[in-house]
């Protein structure tokens, strides 16, 4: 059984193409549909993708413009609604200025951009994104991001955590979180977060650039995998 | 300024000379108004009309049976096989980069990216090939700082990969730094787009963003010397918009698919000017241009600043008529402004009217056809001494020589550039920088690969412009060929000081003919390419430096080869023993000579080599390749030791060459491969008449030199990063 993915564009979005490749691999080769941001509905969904780029140009705060775009009302009523929504990168941006999840990104804490491979822990494998890695594991992935530093007041991280919503933290390669694995200053090196319904996630890296042993690695096979598995059943 | 006469010394300060200038009154048959002035001075600029170049640039081999179009479009095409062509090319933009260096170099991305989507490719890669001046020099770092973020800023934004280029040091660009980007795209072979002007009535129609009154007059800037005012020159650079670019390119490729375009043509240096010039030109017909119609940014443009402007993100195309009401749907679903401003005409003359007035009437045939080609005086370099190298000690131990070479800003580690560009985006980056020789970028829907390098060593080409020419294109040869890809075709830049010094012009012609010579022995043609001359701060010329952006292609991505080491394996080097000293970084570095005639290219050999190493890739049993360049055999070796994570215990010399000759010479024409069991290869290159030597094996956690001395590789890898991560912090 297929599932039905949409990927939203926004002017300034790149990382469609990667997103849909990694999507379509873990659907039988079913391309998502492509969304256009003027659009007021969604067509029938099952996921709906925000991916990474620099949405209206990251003029104003990252993804602010974004989230203002007609689609997002109704990527909002898709999520209240139960729906799963993932935003990669620019769309976790767009996800956190829509309030879709709570927080902001800041620029990274070394003022400059980061492209470079990085390792990631999986801290909780109850959402649809990432059942398809064990608990601990810490899987290498790409970074691409210019603000990617999570920012949050202190009661809303305590819940985060208290919640079991980290779902990403960034690590060194044995999993162990320290400073030095913290490529951007994230608060407490979040890396990844889920709404309290588990089913919107945000997160700074692209494991949609980690599908291939040819082309980064294959450590972003498995969210993929794990939620074709869940949405498809 | 219109209330200045319109005079020869009005034209000078545009850059025409009086007899530039005569010319045009003899086309004109008058005086010309401000605006023509301004239109003659851009079009007969360096930057826009090759006048220094020209003549030797003819001498470049530029044909072959996969070439589709070779210089003289937008970019260079090739044919990549599965009915898709590559399309690519490099340009400069140095001036501006070190008045302004984020802007200067973003804006360089900017427009040679339009370069290429403006012939039907999505572009699917970017290089670059930089030199900054020494980092001592306290305006270096800000400068480096600048490029490097512009770049980045630029690329990642638009979602191009920045996925290759190269960087070096050096007093001479202390106050010209080099700023070369290359942008590779992909267009199926049927759907290429050309910018001759075709159709009487057929409108002309501006896309992308609106005019302002940036970057007035800067091709004639990139004409010209700097001083040291050139501070006062920031107006002349322009600002990019790479959101906008991104929505350019994607409402350009949308509208590509449908039959709408005629003709389409990037507005980059000298703006509509050399658009609507070339476009029509091309096309041998007449254009009408009407500027009330151009979108501006800025209120009381007069004719001569709409003309001049070099606003970013801006396209001009010649349409269907019938298909203008898609076209201008497309455009408006990516808010881009979209506008009718002039027409094709029979007339052969541009016709510019604004307000009601006509502002320049010029013919253009003659603007083209007239235009000044000069053959410059030239002093051919007299090639330096051959060092006695076997008479050159080394003042200190191999380990020592190695661990200040790899630390050494010519040849340390990359990686704090690297980490600004999104070498990933796309999803098809297959060897990002420093992986391999070339970067590898398959092709969506396809095992299919570019093999993607730029390459000069401006020291050789200092001391021996011919030699140093051949080999830029050779090592470029070679970086394709060691990931195992063929050699299609190569874009050139040829970055060099004022033309009308003889001595300047020398290096010119005999970079040219080095060039010439390894492009044709090599099956190597060049497709595009750019020419900036004037690289001089208060009378001092850069090193001459023809910067080369070669293009090959792997049928299967999976069997391209890295320099990576893994345990286990053979290193085998193929080719001569070194020993060459001359203008190798050893001497530089380690004995602090600059001196004596670089390493000779033995063309013959080079394709030899090169050919053998090729067909051992193919054939399978190759780990990792790596050709010996900057720094030679033993920086080769410790680079693939780095990348692996894998040590490597070195065998002893031949006794027939010092250590340090070999372990450090630059002789060309060399690769070192590494494989499972070398004894094959070795027996193959000796039943071809290759010279190949066993050098050592990988494994451990050392890099242990001839004679037992070990370098751990934490060792080395703090000294290779080390560069950038002090200087930067």
């Amino acid at each position: 059984m297929a599932f039905r993915a949409g990927i939203v564009l926004f002017p300034g979005t790149n990382r469609e193409r990667d997103i849909a490749i990694a999507l379509a691999a873990a659907n039988g080769g079913r391309e998502p549909v492509i969304i256009w941001h003027k659009d007021t509905t969604l067509p029938p969904l099952d996921l709906v993708v925000l991916p990474g780029g620099f949405s209206h140009g990251d003029y104003l705060r990252c993804g602010a413009m974004a989230a203002q775009s007609p689609v997002m009302r109704a990527v909002r009523d898709f999520a209240s609604a139960g729906g799963h929504v993932l935003g990669v990168c620019n769309g976790f941006q767009i996800l956190t200025e829509a309030g879709l999840l709570p927080g902001a990104l800041l620029r990274n804490a070394g003022l400059r951009f980061l492209a470079q491979d990085h390792h990631i822990r999986v801290e909780s494998t109850d959402t649809i994104y990432s059942r398809g890695y064990v608990q601990g594991q810490s899987i290498r992935v790409i970074l691409a991001h210019g603000d990617g530093n999570y920012a949050a007041d202190e009661e809303t991280l305590d819940r985060l955590e208290g919640e079991g919503r980290v779902v990403f933290r960034y690590s060194r390669r044995d999993g162990t979180v320290a400073p030095d694995a913290n490529p951007n200053g994230s608060a407490r090196a979040i890396a990844g977060i889920c709404s309290e319904n588990r089913r919107v996630l945000g997160l700074m890296p692209h494991p949609e650039d980690a599908v291939e042993a040819l082309i980064g690695g294959e450590d972003g096979k498995p969210m993929f995998a794990g939620l074709a598995e869940a949405l498809a059943a | 300024m219109s209330s200045r006469p319109i005079d020869a010394d009005l034209a000078r300060s545009f850059g025409l000379n009086a007899e530039e200038y005569a010319r045009v009154l003899t086309i004109m048959g008058r005086t010309p108004s401000l605006t023509e002035l301004g239109i003659f001075s851009v079009m007969w600029s360096e930057h826009c009309s090759y006048k220094s170049s020209r003549v030797w640039l003819k001498e470049l081999p530029t044909k072959a049976a996969w070439v589709v179009h070779g210089p003289g479009e937008n970019a260079g095409v090739v044919d990549i096989g599965d009915n898709l062509t590559a399309i690519f090319k490099m340009e400069s933009h140095n001036h501006p980069s070190f008045i302004e260096p984020y802007q200067g170099a973003a804006t360089g991305v900017g427009g040679i990216l339009r370069d290429v989507f403006t012939m039907g490719a999505r572009p699917i890669a970017n290089l670059n090939a930089l030199r900054f001046g020494r980092p001592e020099n306290p305006r270096t770092k800000r400068v480096v700082d600048g490029v490097v973020r512009g770049i980045g800023g630029y690329g990642n934004c638009v979602g191009v990969p920045t996925v290759g280029g190269e960087v070096n040091f050096h007093a001479a660009y202390d106050g010209n730094p080099l700023v070369n980007a290359m942008t590779v795209g992909i267009a199926p072979r049927d759907r290429i787009f050309l910018s001759a002007a075709a159709g009487q009535g057929n409108p002309v129609v501006y896309v992308g963003s609106k005019t302002g009154r940036d970057g007035i007059h800067g091709a004639t800037m990139a004409s010209a010397e700097f001083a040291a005012d050139s501070e006062e020159k920031r107006p002349t650079v322009q600002v990019g918009d790479p959101f906008t670019e991104k929505l350019l390119i994607e409402a350009c490729l949308e509208l590509m698919a449908t039959d709408a375009i005629i003709a389409i043509q990037d507005m980059g240096a000298a703006g509509l000017t050399s658009s609507a010039v070339e476009m029509a030109g091309k096309g041998g017909v007449g254009i009408s241009l009407d500027l009330d119609a151009v979108p501006q940014r800025e209120t009381a443009m007069t004719a001569y600043e709409m003309m001049l402007s070099e606003s970013q993100e801006r396209m001009l195309m010649v349409l269907d008529p019938a298909r203008e009401g898609v076209a201008r749907a497309i455009f408006e679903k990516w808010d881009l402004d979209f506008a009718v401003i002039g027409r094709i005409t029979d007339t052969g003359h541009i016709v510019v009217s604004h307000k009601g007035q006509i502002e320049a009437d010029i013919p253009l045939q003659p603007l083209a056809d007239e235009a000044p080609l000069y053959r410059r005086p030239f002093i051919l370099p007299v090639a330096p001494a051959v060092l006695d190298h076997a008479a050159i000690e080394s003042p200190v131990s191999l380990k020592d020589a190695l661990l200040t070479l790899i630390a050494c800003p010519d040849l340390c580690s990359r990686a704090w550039i690297w980490n600004q560009y999104d070498a990933a985006v796309g999803g098809q980056t297959v060897k990002r920088p420093g992986a391999a020789d070339a970067a590898i970028v398959r092709i969506e829907g396809s095992r299919r690969a570019l093999a993607l390098t730029t390459d000069c060593t401006p020291r050789y080409c200092q001391a021996d412009p011919r030699t140093g020419g051949a080999q830029a294109v050779a090592e470029a040869w070679r970086n394709i060929t060691a990931t195992g890809a063929r050699p299609l075709a190569v874009t050139d830049n040829m970055n060099f000081g004022n033309p009308e010094k003889p001595e300047i012009m020398g290096q010119f012609a005999a970079a040219i003919q080095g060039m010439a010579a390894a492009c044709t022995a090599l099956d190597f043609p060049v497709v595009s390419g750019n020419v900036s001359l004037y690289n001089e701060t208060e009378g001092r010329g850069i090193l001459p430096t023809p910067a080369i952006g070669g293009l090959g292609v792997i049928e299967d991505a999976a069997r391209a080869r890295g320099i990576a080491l893994t345990p286990g394996l053979d290193l085998v080097v193929v080719g001569e023993d070194g020993g060459w000293l001359g203008q190798s970084l050893w001497l530089r570095e380690i004995a602090g000579r600059e001196e004596g005639a670089p390493p000779p290219v033995d063309l013959v050999r080079e394709r030899r080599h090169g050919d053998f190493v090729r067909h051992q890739i193919a054939a399978g049993d190759v780990a990792a390749c790596h050709d010996v360049s900057d720094g030679g055999l033993l920086i080769a070796v410790a680079e693939m030791a780095l990348a692996g994570d894998t040590g490597v215990a070195l065998l002893d010399q031949p006794d027939a060459v010092t250590a340090h000759g070999f372990w450090f010479g630059e002789d060309q024409a060399r690769y070192v491969v590494a494989l499972a069991d070398g004894t094959p290869l070795l027996s193959a290159a000796h039943t071809a008449g290759i010279s190949a030597r066993l050098i050592g094996r990988s494994g451990g956690r050392d890099l242990t030199l001839p004679g037992g001395v070990s370098i751990s590789l934490a060792t080395l890898r703090e000294a290779h990063g080390r560069f950038f991560a002090e200087w930067m912090a």
